[in-house]
């Protein structure tokens, strides 16, 4: 158990670095890399230097996230279209991606006709799947039974699953659901027994990718920023060399490194939240800026995993990139 | 027992009775409805006391959504919208401590009493 000091400072970090990442949306991409643990941005554009310089990628994918389908107030009274622009964003890329990932808060309310809007959009993109992993935006009203009605990608009524891709290891995780009053929400024990199950047959020099909507790791507790035994998931990810943990929930880029767990937020494709426990904010709700500064605030991820380096390549690029 | 009800049924008398029992009005007559407001992520007021027999009605102002959700399972609204309302009828004594499921750390209490 982490004192409260504990994570504040933490939160100072994190906080930091999101001010280093807001600093350096004024050019294009964001280009993050993580040598010997410390993460540094690069100055790329759409980060193809990097990727070339790193020797191309054995497997490259696309996160997206919190695309709160169904959401129509001032901070984007156009959800739909954000998202239209991520995906034309996705399709005109120069190598086609292995996959697109969504991180969670497909839908906004849960509604039936939410889940259906956001699979015909998710449609419109030319790859051949699409894996997603719930939000809390997502079971709202009856649990995971509305989402998976659309978006149970193994057929097996769970809303957790695994998969292998070009020797790499997915895992997609739900962490929205089990809690108790005043706590986070958990993964819980059904799930953890699953995960320490489905990892006992990877070897542990086997690239994984963990895929969970609210961060592994704990950014803000007093606005549910965090996940209440993602210890004990970290602790069962942590023999393995190379491990990646792809988040969405917070609406923004941050970065967390612990060995070889490197845990990443995402931007959303909805709305901006504020910061960590942001000064003069008291809750975590949509922030409103100008129309023209959406665009800079919102985007989609590219990550591949590059042979011979246990770290991947991720590429945040907003929408608005001028 | 529970109705869901639009938007447009509440209003400016919705917020008088707010102010009212933000005011410190918390003992409610059984015949007028009390009101809970969700604003900012909270419950407000946090802590509601009525007599049995009352309705209390709660009015989401957030562009969040949130719910309201007791913690013995006696009452739950579906997810609200913006101006979303949902009301129960509290018949029996006793104390109601609630939650918004989709924001876990929002908690309220409802105690039910005899004035």
């Amino acid at each position: 158990m982490k004192t409260r000091d504990q994570d504040r400072s933490e939160n100072r970090i994190t906080r930091r670095q999101a001010l280093a990442c807001l600093a350096q949306w004024s050019g294009a991409a964001v280009v993050w890399t993580v040598s010997g643990g410390v993460p540094h941005a690069l100055g790329a554009t759409r980060g193809d230097a990097m990727l070339k310089s790193a020797g191309g990628g054995a497997l490259m994918f696309v996160q997206i996230s919190d695309t709160h389908i169904g959401f129509k107030k001032e901070a984007n009274p156009d959800v739909d279209g954000s998202l239209r622009r991520a995906i034309a964003d996705i399709n005109a890329l120069p190598a086609k991606p292995a996959f697109v990932v969504h991180t969670g808060d497909v839908s906004h309310l849960s509604k039936p006709e939410e889940f259906g809007h956001a699979k015909e959009l998710l449609q419109e993109l030319r790859v051949d799947r699409v894996h997603t992993v719930p939000g809390e935006h997502d079971t709202i009203d009856e649990g995971t039974t509305g989402y998976l009605r659309h978006f149970d990608h193994d057929g097996n009524g769970k809303s957790w699953y695994s998969f292998d891709q070009a020797g790499v290891h997915f895992v997609g995780l739900n962490n929205v659901e089990n809690f108790k009053a005043k706590t986070l929400a958990a993964l819980g024990d059904e799930q953890l027994a699953w995960l320490k199950k489905d990892l006992s047959s990877v070897s542990h020099s086997t690239p994984v990718v963990v895929l969970a909507h609210i961060p592994l790791w704990t950014i803000w507790e007093p606005w549910g920023w965090g996940t209440a035994d993602s210890a004990e998931a970290i602790a069962l990810l942590r023999p393995y060399g190379s491990v990646t943990v792809l988040n969405g929930h917070i609406h923004q880029v941050l970065q967390k490194v612990e060995g070889n767990v490197a845990l990443h937020t995402a931007m959303s494709l909805a709305y901006p939240l504020p910061t960590p426990g942001q000064a003069g904010i008291g809750e975590p709700g949509p922030v409103t800026v100008a129309s023209a500064e959406l665009g800079k605030l919102l985007g989609t991820r590219q990550v591949s995993v590059v042979r011979g380096r246990h770290e991947l390549a991720l590429v945040d690029t907003p929408l608005d990139r001028a | 027992m529970t109705t869901r009800l639009s938007r447009a049924a509440t209003g400016t008398a919705l917020t008088m009775l707010v102010a009212i029992a933000l005011a410190g009005a918390t003992l409610a007559r059984a015949a007028e409805p009390s009101q809970v407001t969700i604003t900012k992520f909270a419950f407000a007021p946090k802590e509601i006391t009525v007599a049995p027999g009352t309705k209390v009605v709660w009015t989401n102002e957030d562009e969040t959504p949130h719910t309201v959700a007791s913690g013995d399972k006696s009452f739950a609204s579906k997810g609200l919208d913006t101006g979303d309302t949902y009301e129960h009828t509290f018949d029996r004594e006793g104390d109601f401590a609630y939650i918004c499921t989709v924001h876990p750390f929002m908690t309220g209490v409802v105690h039910v009493k005899k004035p």
